[in-house]
């Protein structure tokens, strides 16, 4: 059997990758899929940890993400798409309305 | 009847709701249909639950329904439920029949007015308001009654507020009104700290178990009579009534006649143990309502204006009531409330139909010599101001001889002499309007004089039924020299009213005969001499005028009390307000709000460095503070 230990770190890998993609990637479709490996990275980490002491717990939480990201996708990708029409561009620093 | 009595007062508030939010929308027709309907439902239900009272024996009294517990906080408790016993019984029959009559009236009355389903909206809710006010069984519930016939008093004599004058009388009534409710407010929450409940039954036990000081009893009644003065328009209150005849007339006729300025009677009759226990307290009511009366009395002798006279005579009438209550003779106080209240409303509405004649001329001045006119009006106003001059055999003798025989009998000679005297001025002032009104020549004006008419059906068939009220409501409380237990309304009244410890006053015969004499002369007198003034040698007045000018213009100017409130009251008010506005108000208090608005934005616009409008930012941030949580929890 796969040591739990494995399962961490590629999720803490998956997990480091998306937070970088997040902060250095500039529009807003790949920030949005950044986020995304980020989840799937926590997914990753919950299993292997219901796997390692045979609980349903875990699982039952990766449903709830999956739930949740299916939501996001369809505001997010929403919200995305009225950026778009409102700046004829989705990279975010045309965004900064809301700049103090 | 156990069941239904609690629903009197429910049927003019569902009327009220529908009126309420529907009215605009709904005809004419049904809108009176149903505003009548449900005062007159109410009607038949008091008159049931009267016909069930009847058949109970008197140590069931009352009878309490308790709907719910509506405040329960720490030890206090108040419950919303009605309670229904002799006292009730009449004020409920009284309030329902003639609120009734009036809301018929005022079908004619108020046909042309744009505010059709306003007006009658008012009028339900005030009845709703005063049925509370009668049939509480605890002070709180009582004092939202009383607060509710305030507001509607208020909304109604301010009714057609384009009129600057009326919108202010309205502002006026609510303000001296709130005068006497603190007075009222302050007697209920001694009550509550000293007897822990405001349930009557709770606070006659209380009070006759001799569980409070007598000082306290003393203090409370007497912060209740001022509660009283306000809303029954008594010295130094009153001043608020005659300007309230802004209003709508049959407003005038249901609130400031009939009903609601009666209330204050009402809840002394109601507290009658304090006033019973306390003797001191008891002659402040008596003697305020005796000079009331007369003061009052004195007032209506100079005025033009019809309903004004008829406002001063409603004070100096509640005056007496409050004689009979002060003297320990509720009954006989309840009793003038009960007949008075079909003569005045009739006053008013017959005053209502001479202005509806002469297209809303109030002046006697230009009046005169109606009688022809006004075929239906003329004679149910004379039966009125006969029964309210005290004439016998009319009711209004039979109540007001039952107060100043009370008076004489407990001893207080001076307030039966104030009493009196109040009677020949009700007589003549009475008679000064019947004779300037509908006798005389003819002053109308040639424009108006075009236009005069009778009023319509559905407004002189309410007057004859009140007429003839008028003169039989009497004969359920006849002298007691006529027959030992021929007094009906005494005995029916008497399981509630409290009996002081003083002696049982009882006087022979002859003094009774005496009395009933004395007053019997003194009413005709008033008469005779009006009709001296005013028909026979119309040059008399204008000669004393000329004789007494002083004299004239005081009693013409209301003694100035207005004036005098205004300079001592008012002005000084104002002149506060202006000042704490100039100095605290745009200082301080806007100074407190605009320097928290500034400091808010200070520091607003340091934070707001940290507000790049950068997504990547944010998210450096929070992975940062993520980051540090996180070594936090770990080290």
């Amino acid at each position: 059997m796969i040591p739990t230990v494995y399962f961490l770190i590629l999720s803490a890998v998956l997990f480091v990758i998306g937070t970088v993609g997040f902060l250095i990637k500039k529009d807003l479709i790949t920030q949005f899929m950044c986020v995304e490996v980020m989840l799937n990275a926590a997914n990753l980490a919950f299993i292997a940890f219901a796997r390692s002491t045979s609980s349903l717990t875990g699982q039952i939480i990766v449903f709830f993400i999956i739930t949740v990201a299916a939501a996001e996708a369809a505001v997010g990708l929403a919200i995305i798409l009225l950026v778009y029409r409102q700046k004829k561009s989705i990279k975010t620093e045309d965004s900064s309305l809301m700049k103090g | 009847m156990r069941d239904i009595f609690w629903l009197i007062p429910l049927v003019p508030a569902l009327s009220t709701l529908i009126l309420a939010v529907f009215g605009e929308k709904l005809p004419k027709k049904y809108i009176s249909f149903q505003a009548c309907g449900a005062v007159f439902i109410s009607f038949l239900i008091s008159l049931y639950s009267f016909l069930g009272l009847l058949k109970i024996s008197p140590t069931e009294y009352p009878v309490v329904k308790n709907l719910f517990t509506w405040i329960h906080a720490g030890n206090f408790q108040a419950n919303l439920s009605f309670q229904f016993d002799p006292l009730t019984a009449v004020m409920t029959l009284v309030v329902t029949a003639v609120g009734f009559l009036i809301h018929v009236y005022s079908i004619g009355y108020m046909a042309e007015d744009r505010s059709y389903s306003r007006f009658f909206t008012l009028m339900n809710l005030f009845t709703f308001s005063m049925l509370v006010l009668v049939m509480a069984s605890n002070l709180v519930l009582m004092f939202v009654g009383w607060e509710g016939v305030g507001f509607c008093s208020y909304m109604l004599i301010g009714f057609w507020f384009e009129k600057h004058s009326a919108a202010n009388a309205g502002k006026k009534a609510f303000i001296v009104n709130r005068i006497g409710d603190a007075g009222f407010l302050i007697g209920m929450l001694f009550i509550l700290v000293s007897v822990g409940s405001t349930e009557f039954a709770s606070i006659n036990n209380a009070i006759a178990g001799g569980s409070l000081s007598h000082g306290l009893v003393t203090l409370i009644a007497i912060l209740l009579f001022v509660g009283a003065t306000g809303k029954s328009a008594q010295i130094p209150l009153y001043v608020w009534l005659p300007d309230a005849m802004e209003g709508p007339t049959p407003v005038s006729a249901l609130i400031h006649a009939a009903t609601m300025v009666t209330a204050g009677v009402y809840m002394v009759a109601r507290m009658n143990i304090f006033y019973t226990t306390s003797e001191a307290a008891g002659s402040i009511v008596a003697i305020i309502g005796a000079v009331t009366a007369v003061y009052a009395g004195t007032m209506a002798l100079t005025q033009n204006d019809i309903k004004r006279v008829l406002a001063y005579s409603t004070i100096s009438q509640i005056g007496y009531m409050f004689i009979g209550c002060g003297v320990g003779a509720y009954a006989a106080g309840i009793f003038h409330l009960y007949t008075h209240a079909f003569f005045k409303s009739l006053l008013f509405l017959a005053a209502g139909s001479v202005m509806h004649a002469l297209s809303g001329e109030l002046d006697m001045r230009k009046m005169g010599g109606l009688k022809k006119y006004l075929p239906y009006t003329y004679p149910t106003f004379l039966i009125g101001a006969i029964a309210i001059a005290g004439v016998p055999f009319l009711s209004g003798f039979f109540s007001k001889d039952a107060i100043l025989t009370s008076a004489f009998a407990q001893g207080q000679y001076l307030v039966w002499a104030l009493g009196l005297l109040g009677a020949v001025l009700t007589a003549f002032y009475m008679f000064r309007l019947i004779f300037l009104t509908f006798h005389g020549k003819e002053r109308i004006e040639p424009e108006v004089k075009k236009h005069i008419h009778e009023s319509p059906p559905v407004m002189t068939t309410p007057l004859a039924i009140l007429a003839f009220f008028s003169v039989i409501a009497g004969y359920i409380g006849l002298p007691v020299v006529l027959g030992k237990n021929i007094n009906w309304f005494d005995r029916f009244l008497a399981p509630i009213m409290h009996k002081g410890h003083g002696h049982e006053a009882h006087l022979g015969m002859g003094t009774e005969w005496l009395l009933i004499v004395i007053s019997v002369i003194v009413a005709l007198t008033g008469i005779f001499i009006a009709y001296v003034f005013y028909l026979k040698k119309p040059s008399v007045p204008h000669a004393l005028v000329k004789r007494f000018p002083f004299l004239y213009k005081l009693l013409y100017n209301k003694y100035y009390v207005d004036e005098a409130y205004d300079y001592v009251f008012v002005r000084p008010t104002l002149k506060g307000s202006e000042f704490v506005y100039d100095k605290f108000d745009l200082n301080i208090i806007d100074g407190a709000v605009n320097g928290a608005a500034s400091g808010t934005g200070f520091f607003g616009k340091i934070l707001s460095f940290f507000q790049t409008g950068f997504i990547k930012d944010y998210a450096l941030v929070f992975l940062l503070g993520a980051i540090i949580l996180l070594g936090l929890l770990i080290f």
